[in-house]
């Protein structure tokens, strides 16, 4: 559905983009990560033909951004990081206008804009003055106004920023409906385990270069090759914490507040890891149970980009 | 056309301007302004006629005169401030990018902001045509003259509004298009004139060798003030001072067409190639 080859954008001597390739299935919800300036609202530009790429090529459904920029705005909804409103016009006159722009006729658009207004929990807001809702009602309205023309791809900058945690809440139930809906979307965030929850795939970029891609675990794997297991015994642990002390791939075993449970990092491969189970249950130690530990997004994040100055 | 008649574009900026306030205030101090100077011009040329209180039908036409170079000093003063900030403002508020999402042409932008924002002074000089009809109480005026006028500034409108508009998409900033856009606006109307004045005294000043010496100079920065073109269709002998002065018989008003229908075009074209960015590929 989208396709990014070898995308770069540079400013003069500075690089914002660095030969970034990227490849988002239809249907699939796409989380970018990265720190402020890493090149996230960059790429989205390109993709949204708001900015032209120095080099390489991105394609939208088929449709190369720069060559059919008309058709790859009809296959898109963008809402920007930052975005403003129109005073003295109420929210049904906003979607109209977007609708209109689209080349929507006016009978189908008020077939439409109750649906997404709906669709947003705005519909006690459609006779509202746009300027007067609040942000998280504005965002949510720019989510209406990204889907009026029923496009197949969403770009969504920051969808999150600034809200309160009802409304981020709000957010996520209306994007875990569009994904429902089988909407194909790109979206970057600051709130890291949001979007571990929510997306399929995850980008993590780094001064314009995608260090990083795939579910939240294949990346902590990828990049750090460990994992973390959480044992939890019936009775003493005493003696199952000495067999796995024994373990050449477990590293810093620490006993949990409860008495019964125990976490370690492990460095082997997935085979020697079952292995390890195997070895534990024929040894009668009372597991109850084997899991890896649900992962800190933020801390991989934070691992990833470690040490890196921003210019 | 019919994509311009039901722009949306078009159809907010006018729901946009007609809601809020100011916009008929500002009808109603335009208004008062131009009735101010009508009524004044009366009472001042009544009492100059030795205050017998009358009122000549010459000094009707002096008054059409003074009325209409007014109305062109307003037009000129006000269109760079309705149409400089049109692009850069929507930059500004952070809504051009959503705008320059969708599927509208960058032309159809474009006319549109620039069609909304003029009508709004065709709107004040549509609302100033019954102050007009003073002129017609005292006679000395055909209506011919009064829609060659009312023609010629809807034309300046239009080309004054396109630099707007160009700088305004050129520029980021709306307070640097604005200041930009006067300075060019200030230039066509004030500085043209300063130089035709400079070049004819120069011609003046070498004209003693017994034949009527000419400068062609002077015709190029007059043919570009707006100024000098309304009174010329006022008082002929103007362009025959310049005719005779720069020894070019061309008429002034055919040059002021050509010379604005391609700054017009200019304008539009480079500020709808200057919307968006540049996306084909080198």
């Amino acid at each position: 559905m989208i396709e990014i080859m070898d995308l770069s954008k540079r400013y003069g001597k500075f690089t914002a983009l660095d030969s970034l390739n990227l490849n988002i299935e239809k249907g699939s919800v796409f989380g970018f990560v990265g720190q402020n300036g890493a090149g996230k609202s960059t790429t989205f530009s390109i993709l949204a033909t708001l900015l032209a790429p120095t080099s390489g090529s991105a394609y939208v459904n088929g449709y190369d951004v720069q060559k059919d920029s008309k058709l790859v705005r009809k296959q898109i909804g963008y809402m920007p990081d930052f975005f403003g409103v129109y005073d003295q016009l109420k929210a049904d006159e906003y979607l109209h206008f977007y609708g209109a722009s689209y080349g929507i006729p006016f009978a189908e658009r008020e077939k439409l804009i109750p649906q997404l207004l709906d669709l947003v929990n705005l519909s006690n807001k459609r006779e509202s003055y746009v300027d007067l809702l609040s942000r998280g009602m504005k965002q949510r309205l720019c989510l209406a106004r990204c889907l009026i023309h029923d496009p197949e791809v969403l770009i969504l900058d920051e969808p999150a920023s600034g809200l309160d945690p009802r409304a981020r809440v709000e957010m996520r139930e209306i994007l875990k409906e569009l994904k429902s809906m089988g909407k194909t979307i790109l979206i970057s965030s600051h709130i890291l385990p949001e979007l571990a929850e929510m997306c399929d795939t995850i980008g993590i970029i780094d001064q314009g270069k995608l260090v990083a891609q795939g579910s939240v675990a294949d990346i902590q794997s990828q990049l750090r090759g460990e994992r973390l297991i959480i044992v939890k015994v019936h009775g003493s642990s005493e003696k199952a914490v000495s067999f796995f002390e024994d373990d050449p791939n477990i590293f810093k075993l620490a006993l949990l507040e409860d008495g019964a449970s125990f976490q370690f990092i492990y460095k082997g491969t997935a085979e020697e890891q079952t292995e390890l189970l195997k070895r534990a249950i024929l040894n009668n130690l009372a597991i109850t149970s084997f899991a890896e530990a649900e992962t800190d997004l933020e801390d991989v994040f934070m691992e990833i980009t470690k040490g890196v100055e921003l210019t | 056309m019919k994509n311009l008649v039901v722009n949306p574009v078009l159809n907010k900026e006018f729901k946009l301007r007609f809601r809020s306030f100011k916009s008929y205030l500002g009808v109603l101090f335009y208004l008062l302004a131009l009735g101010l100077i009508i009524v004044g011009f009366i009472f001042i040329e009544s009492l100059s006629n030795n205050m017998q209180g009358f009122f000549k039908p010459d000094q009707s036409r002096t008054m059409f005169m003074v009325l209409s170079i007014l109305q062109l000093g307003l037009i000129l003063f006000i269109t760079p401030g309705l149409t400089a900030g049109v692009i850069s403002s929507e930059r500004e508020r952070q809504t051009l990018n959503i705008m320059l999402t969708t599927t509208q042409s960058s032309s159809s932008i474009i006319l549109s902001k620039l069609i909304s924002s003029i009508s709004y002074l065709i709107l004040l000089i549509a609302a100033s045509l019954p102050l007009y009809s003073f002129v017609f109480l005292f006679g000395g005026i055909s209506p011919g003259q009064l829609l060659t006028t009312m023609g010629f500034y809807l034309f300046t409108i239009l080309v004054y509004g396109s630099l707007g508009v160009l700088f305004s998409t050129l520029i980021r900033k709306t307070i640097v298009s604005m200041v930009t856009t006067y300075g060019v606006t200030l230039f066509l109307a004030g500085g043209t004139a300063f130089l035709t004045l400079i070049f004819m005294q120069l011609t003046n000043a070498y004209g003693y060798s017994g034949t009527q010496p000419t400068n062609p100079l002077a015709y190029f920065p007059a043919m570009l003030n707006p100024v000098i073109i309304l009174m010329s269709t006022f008082e002929p002998e103007m362009t025959n001072e310049i005719t005779r002065s720069t020894g070019i018989e061309f008429p002034l008003w055919i040059s002021y067409l050509i010379s604005y229908t391609l700054i017009f075009i200019g304008a539009i074209l480079l500020s709808i190639k200057k919307l968006r960015p540049n996306m084909k590929k080198g």
